[in-house]
C-alpha cells in the first residue's frame, strides 16, 4: 500500500515540478530575452499592485487562452483535430516518468529511487515517447482542412523525423560508453573519475562530440529557433494557424515542457544527472584527500539540488541560444541533418567502438 | 583612325555618358559591387564552416549583455549603482522619453502679462497652414495699438501635420509648439478640435 502511496507522491511530484518548470518558462523566456536585448520584459501585470517581477503575466496568459473562443474550421476533422493538442502533452509529459531526479532515499528499511517510473529501458521509452509528439504535429496539420497547416506538419514532421535519428545516433556512444540504457544506472556509472580521480566520468568528458550533436539535434526536436521553421510563430505559417485559445496555447505548453525534457536528458546523459563532482554515497571525498562523512539525506538532497542547477544551466543555454541565433532555411535545415549532423553521430559510435574495444 | 569619324566618336561619347548617369547606372553599380563580393569572397576555414565560433561568440555576446544587465538588476534591488541604467528602454506612460528642445509638440497660444492672447490675428498662420487647420475669427481690439485680437482661434489637431510653420511665420510670437506634449488621442474627431480656451491652457 504505502509502495504504491510512494510512487503516486513521486509521480505527482514530477509532474507538478514538470508542469511548473514549464509554466515558470514562459516568464523567463520573456525575461531572459529582455535582459539579453537590453530591455526590461513584461512587467505589467499586476495583482493588488503587486508585480512580481511579472510573474503574473504567466497567469494572465492561461486566463486570456482559457477565455478566447475555440475555433474549429469548417471541414476539420473535428475529433483528431481536438486531440492533437492532447497528443503533444501528454507525450512530452510522461517522459519526465523515467528522469532520475536523486539517488536512493533511505527511509527506514525502505529504499527510495527518486525516478518516478524505474524501468530498465529508460531511454529507450524516452525516446519513443518523444518521437510519438510527431503525431500531435502531424495531426493538427492534417486535421485543420487548411493547406497551410498541411505544409506546415509535413514541414515538422520531416523535421523531427529527420534530428530524431541524429538524436538517437548520438547517444549511442553514450550507452556504449556506460554500458545500459537504464538511467539510473547511467547515472550512477557516471560517479566513476578518470585521471586519477580528477575529472568526473560525465557524458560530456568522454562523448564530448555527441554532446554538441545532442545540443544540436535536441534543440531541432523541441522545434526551438534556430530549427522553429515548423512553428515560425509569426512568420511562416505552422502547422498550429488554426489553432486559438488553450489549445493553441497547449502546443505553446508542449514546446516548453519538451525544452525541460531535453535539458533534463541533457544533463542525465552529459552532465551527470544528480552526480555532484566528488561526493560518494557516504560523503564528500575529495582527491586532495579531504574526506567530508554525510548522511543518506543530505546527500540525497543535495543530489537532487544538483539536478536542478544543472537543468536549469540548460534551461538557461537553450533560452540563449533560442534568443541569439536567425533562424535556418528548410534545405539547410535538411543539409544539416542529414548530410552533416547524422554522418558525424555515425562516425562518432565508429570512433567510440573502436576506442572501448582498444581500452579493454 | 576609328575615331576619325564622327558618327563613331558620337556613339562612344554616348555610350560613356550613359554608363555613368543613365537609367542602368544604379543596376551597373549593383552587379558592380555584386561582382567585387563574388571576387573577394573568402573561403571559410573547416572549423568556421562547421559554424561552432561563430555561434560560440554570438552566445557569449547575448549572454555578457544578460549576466551584466541580471547583475545591475539585483544590484539596483539593493540601491546600488543606481544611476548605471540597466536597460535602454524608457518605461513610457510613467517616464516619458525626454524630448528635444526643438521638437515640435502640441501648439499653445501664449499669453500677454494681462492673461489675453497674444495673437493679434492676422491670419498668417492660417494662410500658411498648408493642411488648412487653423481657423481664426478676428475681433477689434480695445486698445488702438492691438487693433484686433482673436475672437475665436480654432486649430484641428486632427489635420494637423506638425510642419511648425504658422510658428515660424507668427510676426508676434503668439503660437508656440513647445507643451512637450505628444499623446494626443481621443475618442471623437470633435475632441481633437481645439479652441482659444485649450490651446491657452497651458
Amino acid at each position: 500500500m504505502s509502495d504504491i502511496l510512494i510512487k503516486f507522491l513521486l509521480a505527482g511530484g514530477t509532474i507538478f515540478i514538470a508542469f511548473n518548470i514549464a509554466g515558470l518558462l514562459t516568464w523567463v523566456e520573456r525575461k531572459q530575452s529582455a535582459l539579453m536585448q537590453d530591455r526590461i520584459g513584461a512587467n505589467r501585470a499586476s495583482i493588488f499592485g503587486f508585480k512580481a517581477l511579472g510573474l503574473f503575466h504567466a497567469i494572465a496568459d492561461v486566463l486570456k487562452m482559457l477565455s478566447k473562443e475555440e475555433f474549429i474550421p469548417a471541414g476539420a476533422n473535428k475529433f483528431l483535430f481536438n486531440l492533437a493538442p492532447y497528443l503533444s502533452v501528454v507525450f512530452a509529459l510522461v517522459g519526465f516518468a523515467a528522469i532520475p531526479i536523486g539517488n536512493q532515499l533511505i527511509i527506514g528499511d525502505r529504499v527510495i529511487e527518486l525516478q518516478a517510473a524505474n524501468i530498465n529501458v529508460a531511454l529507450i521509452y524516452i525516446f519513443a515517447m518523444m518521437s510519438m509528439g510527431i503525431y500531435g504535429v502531424v495531426l493538427a496539420g492534417f486535421s485543420s482542412n487548411n493547406n497551410y497547416a498541411f505544409l506546415g506538419g509535413m514541414r515538422g514532421a520531416a523535421q523531427m523525423i529527420a534530428y530524431e535519428i541524429t538524436m538517437g545516433a548520438a547517444i549511442m556512444g553514450v550507452i556504449m560508453v556506460y554500458n545500459t540504457i537504464d538511467l539510473q544506472l547511467l547515472v550512477r556509472a557516471q560517479g566513476d573519475y578518470l585521471m586519477g580521480g580528477w575529472i568526473p566520468k560525465w557524458g560530456i568528458f568522454v562523448q564530448p562530440l555527441a554532446f554538441i550533436l545532442f545540443l544540436t539535434a535536441a534543440t531541432a526536436e523541441t522545434k526551438r529557433t534556430p530549427f522553429d521553421l515548423p512553428e515560425g510563430e509569426s512568420e511562416i505559417i505552422g502547422y498550429f494557424v488554426e489553432y486559438s485559445g488553450m489549445k493553441f496555447g497547449m502546443f505553446f505548453m508542449a514546446d516548453l515542457i519538451e525544452t525541460v525534457l531535453v535539458a533534463a536528458l541533457m544533463t542525465t546523459l552529459f552532465f551527470g544527472g544528480w552526480q555532484v563532482p566528488y561526493l560518494m554515497p557516504d560523503g564528500f571525498h575529495f582527491p586532495w584527500r579531504a574526506h567530508i562523512v554525510l548522511s543518506n539525506l543530505p546527500v540525497v538532497l543535495l543530489g537532487v539540488l544538483a539536478f536542478f542547477i544543472k537543468l536549469s544551466f540548460f534551461i538557461w543555454l537553450l533560452m540563449a541560444v533560442r534568443w541569439t541565433l536567425p533562424r535556418f532555411r528548410y534545405d539547410q535545415l535538411m543539409h544539416l541533418g542529414w548530410k552533416i549532423l547524422l554522418p558525424a553521430s555515425l562516425v562518432n559510435i565508429a570512433v567510440t567502438a573502436v576506442i572501448i574495444i582498444f581500452l579493454r | 583612325m576609328e575615331n576619325s569619324n564622327p558618327n563613331q566618336q558620337r556613339r562612344l561619347e554616348l555610350e560613356k555618358y550613359f554608363d555613368a548617369r543613365g537609367p542602368f547606372a544604379y543596376l551597373r553599380l549593383v552587379q558592380m559591387k555584386r561582382a567585387w563580393k563574388q571576387s573577394n569572397r573568402r573561403e571559410l576555414t573547416w572549423w568556421e564552416s562547421t559554424y561552432i565560433p561563430s555561434v560560440v561568440s554570438g552566445i557569449w555576446l547575448t549572454s555578457k549583455h544578460f549576466f551584466h544587465n541580471l547583475s545591475l538588476h539585483i544590484l539596483h534591488v539593493f540601491g546600488l549603482f543606481k544611476d548605471v541604467p540597466a536597460a535602454v528602454t524608457f518605461q513610457y506612460p510613467e517616464k516619458p522619453r525626454p524630448l528635444a528642445l526643438r521638437s515640435r509638440t502640441r501648439h499653445r497660444l501664449t499669453k500677454r502679462e494681462d492673461g489675453s492672447p497674444r495673437c493679434v490675428a492676422c491670419m498668417m498662420c492660417e494662410t500658411v497652414c498648408p493642411a488648412r487647420c487653423i481657423e481664426i475669427t478676428a475681433a477689434e481690439h480695445p486698445d488702438p495699438n492691438i487693433e484686433k485680437y482673436p475672437a475665436e482661434f480654432i486649430l484641428d489637431l486632427g489635420k494637423c501635420v506638425y510642419c511648425g510653420f504658422c510658428v515660424e511665420v507668427c510676426p508676434e510670437d503668439a503660437i508656440r509648439m513647445d507643451t512637450g506634449k505628444l499623446n494626443i488621442a481621443e475618442y471623437s474627431r470633435e475632441n481633437m478640435i481645439y479652441d482659444k480656451k485649450r490651446l491657452m491652457e497651458e
